[in-house]
C-alpha cells in the first residue's frame, strides 16, 4: 500500500508541475497577479509531494519491503541499516527521485525566498523550473518507476553494489545532485530573462547565490568522489579522466566561469549575454552528464542502468531544454543592451579572459569525453582517448589561467594599466621566481616541471595573501579594524584562490613524486619503498555483517614513527563482488598506502600480493577543494547578498544547505 | 553578422545532438565483439630495445600454432599494476602473454617494467596508437585471446581478475588448444 501512495504522490507532483509550467507563464504575459501567485503555491506543493514520495521510498528500503522491485534489487536483509537507507539513491530509479526532489526544493526556495524579485520574473523562473520538473517526473514515472512491484516476493534481496556500501558514497551523489540541479536555477533565470528580454544588476545579484551554493555542493561532491576512488578502488589514483568524472568536472568548470562572469554583470552590467549563455550551458552539461551515465552511450565504471530507451528520453529532454534555450538566446540576446564598456586592461577584461580559458578547458574535456561517440558516429571504430590526451591539452590551458588568478583581483574596474598591476604583483612574482629557481636547482633539471608546479602553487597562495595584505595595510592607523571589517566575500575569494594553490601543489607532488611497488609478501616479511619500511605482520580471516574478508596487518615505519595499518579484501557473497579497503597512513606531507590483492605463489612460497604506494602531499588535493568550498560558503554568507531583501522570519533549511544567506 | 554569432551555439548544439542520436542507435553491449572470430588486424610493431633486444617486437603473424593472450597496457594506466601479478600467473600456466605498450614512451615502459617485473613473453611498442585503433581498444588495460589460427576469440575490457581467468579465460584456452 505504501509504495502505491508513493507512486500516487509522484503522479500528483507531475500534474502540479504541469500546471506550474503553464499558468504562471500565462499570468506573467497577461499581468495577472493571481496566476503568477499560483506558481509560488504550486512550487511548494510540488516539493511536498515529491518529498513524501522520497520518504516513502526510503521507508520501503528501511522495512526491507522486497515486494518493491527496486528494494529487492538493491538491498538485502544482512545489509547494515545505514546502507539500506543509502540504497534509496544508490540506484538509477531512486536517484532520479532524489534528482526531482532537489529540483523541486530549489523551486520551492525560489518561491519562498523570492518575494524581492519582480513578480513577472519570479513567475517565469518558476514556470521554466516546472518545465524541467515535468520532463524529469515523466522520465521517472514512464521509464524508471521506482515503486514497481514484483509478482513473486523474494525472501531476500540482491544487495546494493558493495563498492557503494561506503560512507563516502552515501554523501557523494546527493552533493553532486545539489550541484547539478542547482544550476537549473541559473538556467531558469536565464530562460526567464530571455523571455522578458531584460537583464540587469538585480537579476545577476539574485541568481548569484544560487550559482554559488550549487558550485559549493558540486565542489564538495567532486572532492568526495575523488577521495572515495582513492581509498576504495585500491589503485591509489585520485582522478582517472573517466567519462563520468568528466561529466561532473565540466559543469564545475562552467559553473566557475559563471560565478565570475555574473560578478561582472552584477557590478558593471556588462557581459550579460555571455552570463546567460553560460547559465544555459552549465545546466546543459549537467543534463548531458546524466545522459552519459544512464544511456550507456559510453562505457564507464560508473555506468548504471544502461538502457537505450532511457537514453532517447534524456536526449529528447536535452533537445527541449538546451535546444529551446539556445534558440531563444539566438533570437533575443542580440537585442539586449550590452552594458558598460571597459578597457583592455581592467577587472572586466581579466574576468573575461578567465571565462575564455575556462570555456576552452571545458571544450577540451568535452571533446576528450565524447571522442569515442563522435568517432563511432562517423566510422565503425570504438576508441577513446586516455590520460595522455588530457595531460597534453588540459595542463597547458590551465597554466595561463592559474597565472591569471593572482593578477585578476588586483585589477581595477573599468580601466587599469599593466604597469600598475606589475607594481602590485612585484613581490609575489619575485618570490615565485626565486622559488622556481631554487627548486629547479634543488630537485634537478629532470624535475623542472615539478619545480614549476610548486612555484605556481606558491604564486596562487601569495596572490591570495596579497589581497588581504593590501587591504589590511591600507588602514595602517588601526589595522585590527581593517581585519574585522573585511567582508566575508573577500575572505571567501582569498580562501578559494589559495585553495586552488594548495590543490596545485598536491597534484604536482602526486604526478611527479608518487612511488609504488608491487610484490608477493609473506607474514614477517619487510619491503622497502624509498624511506618507507613496510612489514606484513599477520594475515587473518574476518567476517563483517554481510561480507567475509581477508585482513592483512602491516606496520609501516616512515623513518621516525611506526604506524599500524590494516588492509582488507572483502567478498560479498550475495552479489559475488569483491572490494578492497586500503590501509592508509595519512599525514600532512604524504600518505603511505597499502592494499592487498589475491593470495599467490611467490619466490619464497605462498604469500599475498601487496601493493605499496607513497603518495606525497596527496591530502593537499582534497584540502584545497575543501578550502574552495569553505571560501564559497564565506562568500555566500556575505551581507551583500541580503541587501535589498526585506527582513523575514528564519525558515527551516528546507532548501539547499547554505541558503541561509537569503534570509 | 552579430545575429549569426548568437546562432552559433544552436548550430553547434544541433550537430552534437545528431552525433548523440547516432550513438544511441548502436548497441553498447556490442563493444567487445567488433573483432570476435575475425583475424587479427595486420600489424608489425617494434620492440623496446632496453627490455628484450633479441625479440624486437612482434607482428600479427606470430599468432599461429597455439592460443595466446595479447595484453594492452601502459605505464600511465592506473588499473594496470593491480592486473600485473595475474599476467605473471597466466604465463606461468603456459600461455604466451604478448604485451602491447599503448601510447607510452619506451623509456617509461622500461622503467615501469623494471619496477614491477616483466611478465610478458614479448613486448611491442604502439607509440602512435595506430594498432590499438585497429584492435578497437577503448582503454587500458584490455586483453585479447587469439586462437591457433590467429583469430580473435575473446576480449576482456579492464583488468583480468582471478575470477575472470578461472571462470572464462582458462576454460576457453583449454578448448582452443583442442581445436584443429
Amino acid at each position: 500500500m505504501l509504495a502505491e501512495i508513493g507512486q500516487f504522490a509522484l503522479i500528483l507532483a507531475l500534474v502540479t508541475a504541469l500546471a506550474q509550467a503553464v499558468l504562471p507563464m500565462v499570468g506573467a504575459a497577461r499581468g495577472d497577479a493571481a496566476l503568477m501567485a499560483f506558481g509560488r503555491t504550486a512550487a511548494q506543493l510540488q516539493a511536498l509531494l515529491i518529498g513524501a514520495a522520497f520518504l516513502i521510498l526510503m521507508a520501503c528500503f528501511a522495512r526491507s519491503d522486497f515486494s518493491v522491485a527496486l528494494v529487492a534489487d538493491h538491498s538485502a536483509l544482512s545489509q547494515p541499516f545505514a546502507y539500506k537507507l543509502a540504497a534509496t539513491w544508490g540506484n538509477h530509479e531512486g536517484s532520479m527521485v532524489l534528482w526531482v526532489l532537489i529540483l523541486a526544493l530549489f523551486g520551492a526556495g525560489i518561491a519562498v525566498y523570492g518575494d524581492n524579485l519582480r513578480p513577472s520574473l519570479q513567475a517565469r523562473v518558476l514556470s521554466v523550473q516546472a518545465m524541467i520538473g515535468v520532463a524529469f517526473l515523466a522520465f521517472s514515472l514512464f521509464t524508471s518507476n521506482p515503486f514497481a512491484r514484483l509478482d513473486i516476493v523474494p525472501p531476500d534481496g540482491t544487495e546494493l553494489n558493495p563498492l557503494l556500501q561506503d560512507p563516502g558514497l552515501v554523501f557523494h551523489p546527493p552533493l553532486l545532485y545539489l550541484g547539478y540541479v542547482g544550476f537549473s536555477v541559473a538556467f531558469s533565470f536565464a530562460a526567464a530573462a530571455l523571455i522578458e528580454g531584460r537583464v540587469d544588476a538585480a537579476w545577476a545579484r539574485w541568481m548569484r547565490p544560487w550559482v554559488l551554493a550549487s558550485w559549493i555542493c558540486l565542489t564538495c561532491g567532486i572532492a568526495l568522489g575523488s577521495f572515495w576512488a582513492y581509498y576504495e578502488l585500491g589503485w591509489g589514483g585520485w582522478w582517472f579522466w573517466d567519462p563520468v568524472e568528466n561529466a561532473s568536472l565540466m559543469p564545475w568548470l562552467l559553473g566557475t566561469a559563471l560565478l565570475h562572469s555574473a560578478i561582472v554583470t552584477e557590478k558593471r552590467q556588462a557581459l550579460s549575454s555571455w552570463t546567460i549563455l553560460l547559465s544555459i550551458l552549465a545546466f546543459s552539461l549537467s543534463l548531458i552528464g546524466t545522459f552519459l551515465v544512464r544511456s550507456g552511450i559510453l562505457t564507464s565504471v560508473h555506468a548504471f542502468a544502461v538502457d537505450p530507451a532511457r537514453g532517447v528520453f534524456i536526449l529528447a529532454m536535452i533537445v527541449g531544454a538546451t535546444g529551446g534555450a539556445l534558440t531563444l538566446f539566438a533570437i533575443r540576446a542580440p537585442a539586449m543592451r550590452s552594458g558598460a564598456m571597459f578597457g583592455g586592461v581592467s577587472r572586466e577584461a581579466g574576468l573575461t579572459l578567465n571565462n575564455l580559458f575556462l570555456m576552452a578547458v571545458t571544450a577540451v574535456v568535452f571533446l576528450g569525453t565524447f571522442y569515442p561517440v563522435i568517432m563511432e558516429a562517423v566510422s565503425t571504430d570504438k576508441i577513446s582517448v586516455g590520460p595522455p590526451y588530457y595531460n597534453l591539452v588540459f595542463v597547458p590551458l590551465m597554466i595561463p589561467l592559474l597565472l591569471l588568478v593572482s593578477a585578476g583581483p588586483l585589477l581595477d574596474w573599468k580601466r587599469d594599466t599593466l604597469r600598475s598591476v606589475a607594481e602590485k604583483l612585484k613581490w609575489p612574482a619575485v618570490i615565485t621566481l626565486a622559488l622556481f629557481a631554487g627548486l629547479t636547482l634543488g630537485l634537478g633539471w629532470r624535475n623542472a616541471s615539478a619545480a614549476f608546479g610548486f612555484a605556481l602553487a606558491a604564486w596562487l597562495v601569495l596572490g591570495a595573501g596579497l589581497i588581504l595584505a593590501r587591504r589590511w595595510r591600507a588602514g595602517s592607523r588601526d589595522p585590527w579594524r581593517q581585519v574585522r571589517t573585511t567582508p566575508p566575500a573577500v575572505i571567501g575569494m582569498v580562501l578559494a584562490h589559495a585553495g586552488l594553490g594548495v590543490t596545485v601543489a598536491g597534484v604536482t607532488a602526486m604526478s611527479v613524486f608518487a612511488t609504488s611497488k608491487i610484490l608477493v609478501m609473506q607474514p614477517g616479511e619487510t619491503a622497502e619503498l624509498g624511506t618507507l619500511k613496510v612489514t606484513l605482520k599477520d594475515i587473518a580471516a574476518a567476517n563483517g555483517p554481510n561480507y567475509s574478508a581477508v585482513q592483512a596487518y602491516f606496520s609501516v615505519d616512515d623513518g621516525g614513527s611506526i604506524r599500524a595499518l590494516k588492509s582488507e579484501r572483502r567478498f560479498y557473497p550475495i552479489s559475488r563482488n569483491q572490494t578492497t579497503e586500503a590501509g592508509i597512513g595519512g599525514g600532512v606531507m604524504g600518505n603511505a598506502y597499502v592494499a592487498i590483492g589475491e593470495p599467490q605463489q611467490g619466490p619464497k612460497g605462498q604469500g599475498i600480493v601487496v601493493r605499496i604506494y607513497h603518495h606525497p602531499l596527496v591530502g593537499w588535493i582534497w584540502f584545497g577543494f575543501l578550502m574552495m568550498a569553505v571560501g564559497g560558503s564565506a562568500s555566500l554568507s556575505d551581507r551583500r547578498f541580503r541587501v535589498g531583501a526585506p527582513a523575514r522570519r528564519a525558515l527551516p533549511p528546507l532548501t539547499a544547505p547554505g541558503m541561509v544567506a537569503a534570509e | 553578422m552579430k545575429r549569426l554569432l548568437f546562432a552559433v551555439p544552436v548550430a553547434a548544439f544541433i550537430a552534437l545532438v545528431t552525433v548523440f542520436g547516432l550513438g544511441l542507435t548502436k548497441d553498447p553491449s556490442k563493444l567487445p565483439s567488433q573483432l570476435i572470430d575475425r583475424p587479427l588486424p595486420v600489424f608489425a610493431l617494434p620492440g623496446i630495445a632496453a627490455i628484450n633486444p633479441e625479440s624486437g617486437g612482434f607482428a600479427s603473424t606470430v599468432f599461429r600454432g597455439q592460443p595466446a593472450l595479447i595484453n594492452v597496457f601502459a605505464s600511465w594506466c592506473s588499473a594496470c599494476p593491480p592486473e600485473h601479478p595475474m599476467l605473471g600467473r597466466i604465463k606461468a600456466e603456459g600461455v604466451p602473454v604478448y604485451g602491447i605498450a599503448w601510447k607510452d614512451k619506451p623509456a617509461d615502459t622500461r622503467d615501469w617494467l623494471a619496477k614491477l617485473g616483466n611478465p610478458y613473453t614479448a613486448i611491442a611498442a604502439d607509440e602512435s596508437g595506430r594498432t590499438a585503433i585497429d584492435l578497437g581498444v577503448t582503454g587500458a588495460p584490455e586483453s585479447f585471446i587469439v586462437d591457433k589460427a590467429g583469430r580473435v576469440r575473446y576480449k576482456v575490457v579492464g583488468a583480468i581478475t582471478p575470477e575472470i581467468w578461472d571462470a572464462t579465460l582458462k576454460p576457453l584456452i583449454a578448448k582452443l588448444r583442442t581445436e584443429a
